[in-house]
């Protein structure tokens, strides 16, 4: 593959934002993650998917920083990236969402989106406690980016609401929301289809498509749901028992013989 | 139709209008929206420039005077822009209904012709093209909301933006063009054409002249004094006649402003950002609201239900002679002060209408308990009669003469003549020109003095001049002795009833009238429950003595009430029975919306209604009855009938 291509509805996939080398994970005596190598490009969406316990969130961990691995190594943008703290890596440009949703339930909608900007906030303490100058100014740019993330993903209604009130499918949203308002280059979502019915699915597939296409950010996910996987992602890399089992177009993983057995189950030689 | 000049010199048209608004009140905001949590709003100066940019990219686009340009979308200040625009480059606006079907929408863009179509987001862009086969007419669509149309083939797509810029760029070549179109408008010329829903049939093309609609505006807005400052929140169907009124003539007229909300489901909540000093909604709105109220009252802590009970009665008694400026003793006006200051305000700023100073509801008739509520908290809420052929306006309420039980006096250059069948006809100023392509339609409902038949039959009282309306026209009939016979209108004095879910009443060609009842199982269960009655099923709570007690003396005070009416007394109930199943639109004795299928219901209960005119104290009866997943069932009862006491007219 070239280093850009354009898909068939239009959009353009840049060169490789981020590269996984040789990840190799262990906890103790387990080994999470064996030696897996793959990719993500620019402004393409990305699934990683298998089976309960394949190491998808341990390798999403690991591009977030939250896990170290013991062997391989981490290219973003074209650069090795040396072992640092999450909100580091935040500071970079990556932000997610979590597969059991982690938002300040006490809070409003528009207040956990606004948590979403910190890493863009740059007046300290002092300016925020006098309030006046730098801080309201920085708050009103700041809100303004959030109120554009509300009405993106058609929130209006629960501004003001407190998230711990609202239903399940409405607070995953309020959790993209509050990824978006990073306004990161590399989104990753964990499970973000998880428990909901179909209905709330169709809508987060075409919030996930909406914020591809809109924006251009380049979408890590990892789901369970194969048909949804299928329908929006560019790229697929499945993982089985911690290593990786295909990797390719949904087309080439669906038809890839060792990603069928995994999922339908043929009897491992050993466990 | 009267060719007489009724419109004032030189304000004539909308773009005489929209141009006179940018001078006179060039700073006064004209539109508002809220986007990003933040109103935004356009004074009159921008508007006109926005509009006047719209339209002549309209005309580099290669929009044609006469054309039909659709709009669909919700209210949004660009659409009602996109609709002056039309107007402005001598074309003609169709607003359509955002939520109508695929095949709706293929009948109304072909029978109206529209080459473009001004589409608010992708949502109604991809409907639009889903029936492009069937409506080769359309060439140009323009939308509004770019989200997710970047991959869209554009070769007939246009941004609103781009349009707007299009026509700024050209600005030399089409301001001269636009202003030969607009100075060959005049008065007759069609304002705008709105697509009636027809319960039967086909939509009809209603096509109003600007006479129709200015003429409308300014005698509506002076019967409420309608002005500059004024505020409104455009949340109703744009399709819907009475939202143009509203969001377009009495607007662009008197200079008030008009609010978006900022969707759908936020209504209620700008309701209150904006509080609106003129309101219009549909009975159903308020019934909503009072309910919504009531619950949350029932869950509020014990003082402030005491309270609330309390300074409700008080103003139920004092509220509406108060709005009305009959006198009201020193005692109560201070007592009102304090309910006021402990009750009445803070529910009316809860709820967004703190600042109404004229309210509307009309569609259907309104619970009186309901409206009452209403008017006792001092909101001035006010009904009409109506319809899209008279451009709104047939009557309407004057303050101070406000009843639950009329729709008003004729509007300012309304006339009103009642036929010999009781249907209401009207002639005015804003009478329709015709039904587009239609002139069948139009001669049966238009006559050839002007004269417009609504489908109501009603009368008018004589002691205040008020109009009623009684029933549709063809529902009415006569009783044996000739006197008029309108079911409706007693059914629906008895659904007031919380403990009456439905009613049927029977008395065509027959000496008195008799009716079936539906109890509400809600309300009525309730009543069991507190009362420690035992039942097993609506037929057996249905059938319960102290139930039909319970009835009767409500069919009692509804005769008590229809004595009072010289016209109708004829109709007061003889005798009733209360049915021993639920009428169900799944056995087709209701429609989907829950209207009452007159004739399949008599048919079905055929023996039941030869027992309530025969005589008979008890009846037998067997009904089949269908269970929802298409099962047949039957239900055999014994029921009761009772006499009812009539009053002496």
């Amino acid at each position: 593959m070239s280093d850009t291509y354009v898909t068939e509805d239009g959009r353009t996939i840049g060169p490789p934002v981020l590269e996984m080398k040789n990840i190799t994970l262990r906890f103790g005596g387990v080994t999470a993650i064996k030696d897996i190598s793959f990719d993500i490009r620019e402004g393409e969406i990305r699934a990683i998917i298998g089976p309960n316990g394949a190491g998808k969130s341990s390798m999403l961990n690991v591009i977030n920083g939250f896990y170290h691995p013991q062997e391989g190594e981490v290219w973003f943008h074209g650069k090795k990236r040396k072992p640092m703290k999450p909100y580091k890596i935040a500071h970079q440009g990556i932000a997610r969402t979590f597969q059991n949703i982690a938002l300040f339930k006490g809070m409003s909608t528009l207040d956990n989106i606004m948590t979403g900007r910190f890493t863009h906030m740059k007046t300290n303490l002092f300016w925020q406690a006098i309030w006046k100058g730098p801080a309201e100014r920085e708050e009103i740019e700041n809100r303004e980016i959030v109120e554009k993330v509300i009405d993106f993903l058609e929130i209006q209604a629960i501004r003001k609401t407190h998230v711990g009130a609202l239903p399940y499918g409405l607070q995953k949203r309020v959790e993209l929301g509050r990824a978006l308002a990073a306004q990161p280059k590399l989104l990753l979502l964990d499970e973000p289809m998880a428990g909901m019915n179909v209905e709330e699915k169709e809508d987060m597939s075409r919030f996930i498509l909406d914020v591809n296409d809109e924006f251009g950010t380049t979408i890590a996910l990892i789901e369970h749901d194969m048909s949804v996987v299928m329908d929006i992602s560019d790229r697929v890399v499945v993982m089985d028992y911690g290593a990786k089992i295909g990797d390719g177009t949904p087309d080439e993983v669906r038809n890839n013989q060792d990603v069928i057995d995994a999922y339908l189950g043929v009897a491992h030689e050993e466990n | 139709m009267e060719q007489n000049k009724v419109l004032p010199d030189g304000l004539d048209t909308f773009p005489k209008l929209l141009a006179r608004n940018a001078v006179q009140w060039a700073e006064l905001p004209a539109y508002r929206e809220k986007e990003y949590g933040i109103w935004q709003s356009w004074n009159w100066a921008e508007v006109a420039e926005n509009v006047n940019a719209l339209a002549m990219g309209y005309v580099a686009l290669g929009l044609n005077e006469g054309d039909h340009v659709a709009i669909i979308g919700r209210n949004r200040p660009y659409l009602y822009w996109a609709m002056l625009a039309a107007q402005s480059a001598g074309a003609i606006p169709v607003p359509l209904y955002q939520d109508a079907n695929a095949e709706e929408m293929a009948y109304v863009l072909g029978h109206c012709g529209a080459r473009f179509v001004i589409a608010e987001d992708q949502e109604q862009v991809d409907k639009v093209l889903e029936i492009s086969d069937q409506t080769p007419n359309v060439e140009q669509i323009i939308y509004f909301d770019k989200r997710g149309m970047r991959k869209y083939d554009h070769t007939s797509l246009n941004a609103y933006e781009d349009v707007q810029a299009e026509g700024r760029a050209g600005n030399q070549r089409l301001a001269p063009i636009l202003a030969e179109r607009q100075a060959r408008l005049d008065e007759n010329s069609t304002c705008v054409m709105l697509y009636t829903s027809g319960t039967t049939g086909k939509p009809k093309g209603v096509v109003l002249s600007n006479t129709n609609i200015i003429a409308s505006s300014i005698a509506s807005s002076e019967f409420d004094n309608l002005a500059p400052g004024d505020s409104v929140l455009a949340y109703l169907p744009m399709a819907w006649v009475g939202d143009f009124i509203f969001s377009i003539g009495q607007c662009c007229w008197t200079g008030f402003c008009v609010a978006c909300p900022e969707s759908p489901e936020t209504m209620q909540h700008d309701l209150r950002e904006i509080g609106p000093t003129y309101f219009f909604a549909p009975p159903r709105f308020f019934e909503g609201l009072l309910t919504n109220v009531m619950i949350r009252i029932e869950d509020a802590s014990k003082l402030k239900k005491h309270w609330f009970h309390k300074y409700m009665d008080h103003a139920k008694r004092v509220g509406p002679d108060l709005l009305d400026g009959k006198p009201v003793s020193f005692m109560d006006r201070l007592k009102y002060r304090i309910g006021d200051f402990l009750i009445y305000s803070p529910l009316k700023n809860t709820l967004g209408l703190s600042k109404v100073r004229v309210g509307y509801t009309a569609g259907e008739a309104i619970g009186p308990e309901i409206f009452e509520f209403y008017r006792a908290l001092g909101i001035n809420l006010k009904q009409l009669y109506g319809q899209t052929e008279a451009s709104v306006f047939i009557t309407q309420q004057p303050d101070g003469e406000v009843r639950a039980d009329t729709v008003g006096v004729p509007s300012p250059g309304v006339e009103l003549k009642i036929g010999d069948n009781g249907e209401v006809f009207y002639r005015s100023p804003g009478t329709f020109v015709e039904y587009f392509k239609n002139p069948e339609s139009t001669k049966d409902t238009k006559d050839a003095e002007g004269w417009v038949a609504t489908g109501d039959a009603g009368f008018i009282e004589e002691s205040s001049g008020h109009l009623r309306i009684i029933d549709r026209a063809k529902d009415v009939g006569k009783m044996a002795d000739g006197t008029m016979f309108a079911p409706k209108f007693v059914e629906n004095k008895l659904k007031f009833y919380p403990n009456i879910l439905e009613a049927v009443v029977f008395g065509d060609g027959r000496d008195n009238c008799t009716a079936f009842i539906n109890i509400d199982l809600g309300a009525v269960g309730n009543w069991a429950e507190r009362n420690n009655v035992a039942y097993t099923s609506y037929q057996d709570l249905a059938a319960h003595p102290d139930v039909y007690g319970t009835i009767q003396e409500h069919i009692e005070e509804v005769n008590k009430s229809i004595a009072k009416d010289s016209m109708l007394s004829g109709c007061q109930i003889n005798r009733f029975l209360v049915l021993h199943k639920e009428l169900d639109a799944d056995d087709g004795e209701m429609t989907r919306t829950r209207k009452v299928r007159r004739k399949i219901v008599a048919d079905k209960y055929d023996d039941l209604i030869g027992a309530l005119y025969d005589g008979s104290a008890t009846i037998a009866t067997e009904t089949e009855v269908t269970y929802e997943d298409g099962r047949k069932g039957s239900i055999s009862a014994t029921l009761e009938l009772r006499d009812v006491k009539m009053v002496a007219a």
